[in-house]
């Protein structure tokens, strides 16, 4: 075995196999590499039953031809599944969708009876959320308005975001996986903009001002 | 060209039918000429309200399959000269027509007249799309109760994607000893939570429970509260200002005394 031009290292898992690709060398050694292990060298391991395969690129960015280039070596062996490929970094533009994805939503509109507004992030609302209406985000939700509808923040379990409004009238709010009613833990509305979170697993409501006290990191990681 | 206004609710029995004929007579009364279409096939009820049922030869769904020409469907009002209605069928259901086809029909009949009222059915299905696809305004009506609000609500917010624009709303069977005492939504607060543009409220009054079923629309009364109402009803949506008028009747002296002796 050339162990010199060694590229690629195959690791057996309970899952199947994963290659480590070497992310130092270019590309075309690479696939040199791949075509010599699996057409030639490794025809006894690479050969029986189904196996998963996942490859790992490390630091090495692939363009989704390049990754066609390397499926199609691998599927030469009709016994061998692509699981997922995997590679330590990103191109600008999927970091930028990334971080798109995860900022702000400001809308101007009254989320009416049976309508949804939804958005992966904070959404920040000019106006208002009626009874019937629902508002639900990953993150944090403030609507400069009457909440008199549903307000779901922290959607996928994140339990330090908050729920804020001008007029806090909801017919119920959620922060993660805890439901709330007005009444039930917390006062009716008081006339002042107000914020729930949740503290030791329920829900709580309080004057704006007090926010900096129980979420001071809230402000800091938008900045 | 004319101007087609959907009168909708979401809700039933709040008197979107009502309130379709009594705008629709009102703004005949000023002049304008008016067809009236029901679009509540297989339920239909505005021909009832007009006292127009036995005049009915053909209908809506027969214009839609070319069993006849529009014109040979609609039904003059004697009373009024510029009044007419385009009736429903009342042996199909909502799916016999699309909504294309009463686009058709809409925007046919506004060649010929100055305002085509359609009466919409309740619900949010396919009777509605079919309601909404030709106007260019929409009426809500709202009572003033949460469920009939909170319909209400879904309706603007349905209306918004459609290309009717901003609704306007009008609230039916107010009673202002009720809003007096707190015992039901009064004005304002519905308007706080649908933010839409009121057109006219309207007291709840005996007589338009009598004038419906005798087939004559309340307007034609002259002393009527909810005939008032709806004629300043058709003049605001004629350009006029006119204010909200009190929903308390004032008692004077005479009746008072009147009332006393027990005359009414």
């Amino acid at each position: 075995m050339k162990t010199v031009k060694n590229k690629i290292t195959i690791k057996g898992t309970k899952d199947g196999l994963v290659f480590f690709m070497d992310d130092t060398c270019s590309f075309d050694e690479l696939v040199a590499d791949l075509r010599e292990k699996i057409e030639h060298s490794h025809q006894q391991i690479l050969s029986g039953p189904l196996i998963r395969v996942s490859l790992k690129l490390g630091k090495r960015y692939c363009t989704p031809e390049q990754q066609q280039q390397l499926t199609e070596i691998i599927r030469q062996r009709g016994n061998l599944v692509i699981h997922m490929i995997d590679a330590d970094v990103i191109s600008k533009e999927e970091a930028f969708a990334e971080r798109l994805k995860s900022s702000f939503l400001l809308k101007t509109q009254t989320v009416r009876s049976g309508q949804v507004l939804e958005f992966d992030g904070d959404i920040l609302l000019l106006g208002d959320v009626n009874p019937g209406g629902t508002v639900k985000s990953t993150g944090s939700i403030f609507v400069l308005g009457n909440l008199r509808g549903i307000a779901h923040a922290g959607t996928n379990g994140d339990n330090q975001v908050i729920i804020a409004a001008a007029s806090m009238l909801p017919t119920q709010l959620r922060i993660a996986d805890i439901i709330s009613r007005p009444g039930e833990e917390w006062a009716e509305n008081s006339g002042a903009t107000e914020f729930a979170y949740v503290e030791d697993g329920n829900m709580k409501v309080a004057k704006m001002n007090f926010l900096h006290r129980v979420r001071p990191e809230l402000g800091e990681s938008k900045a | 060209m004319g101007i087609g206004i959907v009168v909708t609710s979401g809700k039933g029995g709040v008197g979107k039918t009502t309130t379709s004929a009594n705008i629709g007579t009102a703004l005949a009364l000023h002049g304008q000429k008016v067809c009236l279409v029901d679009t509540d096939i297989g339920l239909r009820n505005l021909d009832v309200v007009m006292g127009l049922e036995n005049r009915i030869i053909y209908d809506l769904v027969d214009v839609t399959e070319g069993v006849c020409r529009l014109q040979q469907a609609l039904i003059k009002d004697k009373r009024f000269e510029t009044l007419s209605l385009l009736p429903a069928a009342q042996t199909k259901d909502k799916t016999a027509v699309s909504p294309e086809q009463i686009e058709e029909i809409v925007t046919q009949l506004k060649r010929e007249f100055d305002y085509v009222i359609i009466d919409c059915p309740a619900g949010i299905e396919q009777g509605f799309r079919n309601a909404v696809a030709g106007a260019d305004q929409a009426i809500v009506v709202t009572t003033p109760e949460k469920a009939a609000v909170r319909d209400a609500d879904r309706i603007i917010g349905l209306l918004e994607r459609e290309k009717v624009g901003m609704p306007k709303l009008v609230i039916n069977r107010v009673r202002p000893h009720m809003v007096k005492n707190g015992d039901m939504l009064d004005v304002e607060d519905i308007l706080d939570l649908l933010a839409i543009d009121l057109v006219g409220v309207v007291p709840d009054d005996e007589y338009v429970i009598k004038s419906a079923n005798l087939g004559e629309p309340a307007v034609m009364s002259h002393d009527s509260r909810a005939s008032l109402a709806y004629r300043n009803i058709a003049r605001r949506l004629l350009g006029e200002a006119v204010p909200l008028q009190p929903l308390e009747e004032k008692a004077g002296m005479f009746s008072k005394v009147r009332k006393f002796f027990g005359f009414k």
